[in-house]
């Protein structure tokens, strides 16, 4: 299960909205092994696009950087689709490289609702997960 | 000669559970050579069949992400500092 902060899961929004119709990313960084996101990291889609997103090779460099010098993980890795469902796409699955993390997906394609879900992907295999908003 | 390198957390089932390892090579494909023949299978997660740096994965040295310097032809020196990343990546296609 992710346990998310309403805070948090506000500001993932938010950004997933703010940058529509391209994909939004980033990620939720927290302590090394707590589970606990608690550090909201909006990162640039180096791919600026509407069907693809990717993290700029230096602010990946740098943001890793960053997670180890306060040994912080990615807890949540976060992207957002715009016109369709919340769910991971087989690039989503082939990329997927952070076991201990929660990739949350956002899908932007109705005006009025966001659906936000959090997946488990480890070796290929996906498994959705409760979200619990704190 | 001495080169360490950062080993992202899914690649370290291949290290023991190790943040980083020590290796050598004067490029960076001598190096990865170098680091499978102590961590075997760990070349087969950055090259590709035909040669090639696997697309998901970034490898930088000195805070250079290869790709911008030679990729596998990458020179390297004693007391240079090689970092490997996951790309982090996707999309709805």
């Amino acid at each position: 299960m992710l346990r998310i902060d309403r805070e948090i899961y506000d500001e993932i929004v938010a950004h997933a909205r703010r940058d529509h119709p391209d994909e939004a990313c980033g990620i939720v960084a927290g302590s090394e092994g707590s589970d606990r996101p608690t550090r909201f990291v909006p990162m640039l889609n180096a791919a600026r696009s509407p069907t693809f997103y990717e993290f700029d090779s230096a602010d990946l460099l740098a943001l890793y950087k960053e997670l180890d010098a306060n040994e912080e993980e990615p807890v949540v890795v976060y992207h957002s689709h715009t016109a369709t469902e919340a769910y991971p796409s087989r690039t989503d699955i082939s990329y997927a490289s952070e076991p201990n993390a929660h990739y949350v997906l956002v899908s932007t394609r109705e005006e009025q609702s966001t659906e936000f879900r959090s997946f488990r992907i480890v070796d290929g295999v996906v498994t959705e997960e409760p979200v619990e908003i704190l | 000669m001495a080169i360490e390198v950062k080993i992202p957390t899914i690649l370290r089932t291949y290290t023991g559970g190790a943040k980083s390892v020590d290796a050598k090579g004067d490029t960076l494909s001598a190096l990865i050579d170098d680091l499978d023949a102590n961590h075997a299978g760990l070349k087969g997660r950055l090259i590709t069949e035909d040669g090639n740096l696997h697309r998901f994965v970034n490898i930088y040295v000195n805070d250079e992400d290869v790709r911008f310097t030679g990729s596998l032809e990458t020179a390297l020196s004693d007391g240079d500092a090689v970092t490997i990343l996951p790309a982090v990546a996707g999309g709805s296609r």
